[in-house]
């Protein structure tokens, strides 16, 4: 009979393996998918997750990847902090798409103002845009003491609606023939995340991003409020001794991760998405959430985890084009991922003992 | 402005029936002490597999039937992963519903566009001819009554028989449940598939009868507003009525102000039933002592027997 044995410590060696571990499983069992659909395993495994880094056209591609981990890593760090100590944000979509829009419409307010005071002001108010979208879950939890988790969900649908108002309202482009979308930032130089080097991928988010993971691995590992905040997850009632308030942690929480999430928001919108427009959300602040558990909620983990997510964004299209699978599998692919992670995980706090039955 | 009373009650009823049948599962699932977030991913599932059933086979009832396996299965993961692997509830919930999202569309890719078989409306001896209480009582489908029975036997189950009060006994306290002999993850494993079966069948509502078509992402929310729903009623059967109710009349109103022309944006408009939803909770979750009376004292905490 199989029993799981508590261990007395996390086993170190199980956390760096078991997200192998997982992505080795997710490979087996995507496979199997694949063969399901009528394609060849093999193959598709391989545009999926070899030819974005190594393949033919990989020049191209690892210029995508940069741009999409960019948003990934820079709001999983974020909601990272939140989900240590126990807040959880999910609603980071919302707050992303929040980012844009107030970023955006700063930024086309200013329109054609040509500044260099333009685009910083634009991050800044993006960073606002989420900081704002994300402290209504934090308000509504402090005062009201309303489950953050259902709270910041039901945000992103109202953010989705928002976005859907703006660009058919008042920031639709007045030279856009009434389509539902605003001014595209690439003809307004001084709002535009461009590529910094042509070719790269690298724009000013992918810059801030790293950035971003170097200050979040300080705080967290060197900095009181890194402490804080593993202490408030993993014994509250002792935080709670040592000062640690519960309620300027949610706020801390919530508010940090949505000004990230805003923040990435802007630089996606202005750079790689060009433009606000119905299509703009795209599943991000959702996808950021498994980025930030396959990450182990550590900054390095989550950068790696970012990556490692993009590769599969970047192997998704070319499997749409190449094998024409629809856009959905990669989505399953990347549900499963955090399955097969959850499911490993238990190898962390607990060893697998075969007993025979009755004896234990 | 053309609104009428009668119809809009009636078409209310129906807008609330897939929440109501989602939140019923899932106050067994919270009654049980397991917070199961991935409604919303068993309700796409449950969309999505009932409308294959139903289109393959051209009847409905083998497509709600579907949906509610269909629904049951994608718990199992759930249950697998937080029973046995002793997972957190909160990350595992979340997972179920990407994934959920994701393996639906999947699924549902060659389905855009067509039409379902349509479901019939009851037969009540011509009781719904009545004026005003005929079109609101008497004059829709199966699964209106079904959802209403089921919620009926729900609130008997828990207040009236033994295996409610051990399943109460279990969220409540699991270790003192077990210390009586109470297989705990069994128990529990068995409350998760009833709330995934639970929310197969609010999802094909949705794709059979309410819209009743197959489109991506379809359930946009609701899955997370049955859960706001089981907060709202305090884990009181009874109160899941009133609430779902209360929503699919916000949502109906909203429509009927868009079909109406009134000036305001559609998309301002259409943010009324999540902005009501966060309301709802606001309202519910304020007073602290009284919230922390009616939920189930072991909700979404990990058990694992020590011998």
């Amino acid at each position: 009979m199989i029993r799981l044995e508590p261990r007395t410590d996390p086993s170190r060696l199980m956390v760096a393996l078991t997200p192998i571990l997982a992505v080795l499983a997710t490979m087996i069992v995507g496979g199997m998918l694949f063969v399901a659909l009528g394609k060849n395993p093999f193959e598709a495994i391989r545009m999926i997750f070899w030819d974005p880094i190594l393949g033919e056209f990989a020049f191209y591609y690892r210029g995508q990847i940069l741009i999409k981990a960019a948003p990934l890593i820079m709001i999983a760090l974020g909601l990272s902090f939140g989900f240590r100590a126990g807040i959880w944000n999910i609603g980071a979509e919302g707050q992303f798409i929040m980012g844009a829009v107030i970023g955006g419409a700063t930024g086309l307010a200013l329109y054609p103002l040509d500044s260099f005071i333009v685009f910083p002001l634009m991050i800044v108010m993006g960073a606002f845009g989420g900081f704002i979208w994300a402290m209504v879950p934090a308000f509504l939890k402090i005062k009201f003491n309303a489950n953050e988790i259902l709270v910041s969900l039901m945000m992103v649908y109202v953010a989705i609606n928002f976005l859907s108002g703006m660009v058919t309202g008042v920031l639709r482009n007045p030279e856009g023939f009434n389509f539902p979308e605003s001014r595209s930032f690439q003809q307004f130089p001084a709002a535009n995340n461009a590529e910094l080097w042509a070719g790269t991928g690298i724009h000013w988010g992918v810059l801030v991003t790293l950035g971003l993971v170097v200050a979040a691995y300080v705080m967290l590992t060197r900095h009181i409020f890194g402490f804080n905040i593993r202490l408030a997850g993993q014994a509250p009632r002792a935080a709670k001794f040592a000062g640690v308030s519960p309620n300027k942690m949610i706020a801390i929480c919530l508010g940090l991760s949505g000004a990230l999430a805003g923040m990435a928001g802007l630089f996606e919108v202005t750079g790689p998405a060009g433009k606000l427009s119905t299509t703009f959300p795209v599943g991000y602040g959702f996808t950021a959430i498994i980025v930030a558990f396959l990450g182990r909620l550590h900054p390095i983990g989550i950068l790696l985890a970012g990556l490692l997510l993009a590769v599969t964004y970047v192997g998704g299209d070319i499997i749409q084009s190449k094998l024409s699978l629809p856009k959905a599998s990669i989505q399953v692919f990347q549900g499963m991922l955090l399955f097969f992670l959850l499911a490993v995980d238990v190898l962390v706090n607990f060893r697998i003992r075969l007993t025979k039955r009755g004896s234990a | 402005m053309d609104i009428s009373i009668v119809s809009l009650v009636a078409t209310l009823i129906v807008a609330a029936t897939p929440i109501l049948l989602a939140a019923t599962g899932e106050l067994i699932v919270e009654k049980s002490g397991v917070l199961n977030l991935g409604v919303e991913g068993m309700m796409i599932i449950g969309a999505i597999s009932g409308f294959i059933a139903a289109v393959n086979t051209g009847s409905p009832l083998m497509g709600f039937i579907a949906a509610a396996a269909a629904g049951a299965v994608l718990a199992l993961l759930f249950a697998i992963l937080t029973q046995v692997l002793l997972a957190n509830q909160v990350a595992s919930g979340l997972a179920l519903t990407l994934f959920g999202l994701g393996l639906a569309a999947l699924l549902g890719h060659s389905y855009a566009g067509i039409k379902p078989p349509s479901t019939p409306k009851m037969e009540w001896m011509g009781l719904a001819d009545i004026p005003v209480v005929g079109p609101i009582l008497f004059n829709h489908d199966l699964m209106v009554y079904f959802s209403i029975l089921l919620v009926t036997l729900v609130w008997v189950f828990l207040k009236f028989t033994r295996g409610g009060l051990i399943l109460r006994a279990v969220g409540e306290n699991h270790d003192a449940a077990h210390a009586l002999g109470y297989k705990v993850v069994r128990i529990r494993t068995l409350a998760i598939l009833f709330g995934g079966a639970c929310a197969g069948l609010g999802g094909a509502y949705l794709s059979l009868i309410r819209v009743p078509q197959w489109t991506e992402g379809m359930t946009a929310g609701a899955g997370w507003i049955a859960l706001a729903i089981v907060v709202f009623a305090s884990w009181k059967p009874w109160r899941l009525i009133l609430g779902a109710y209360l929503f699919g009349g916000v949502t109906i109103l909203q429509l009927n102000l868009q079909a109406n022309g009134v000036d305001i944006p559609v998309s301002y408009l259409s943010m009324a039933p999540y902005l009501v939803t966060i309301l709802v909770l606001v309202i519910m979750s304020a007073d602290r002592t009284r919230a922390s009376l009616n939920a189930p004292a072991s909700l979404g905490k990990i058990f694992h027997a020590s011998s």
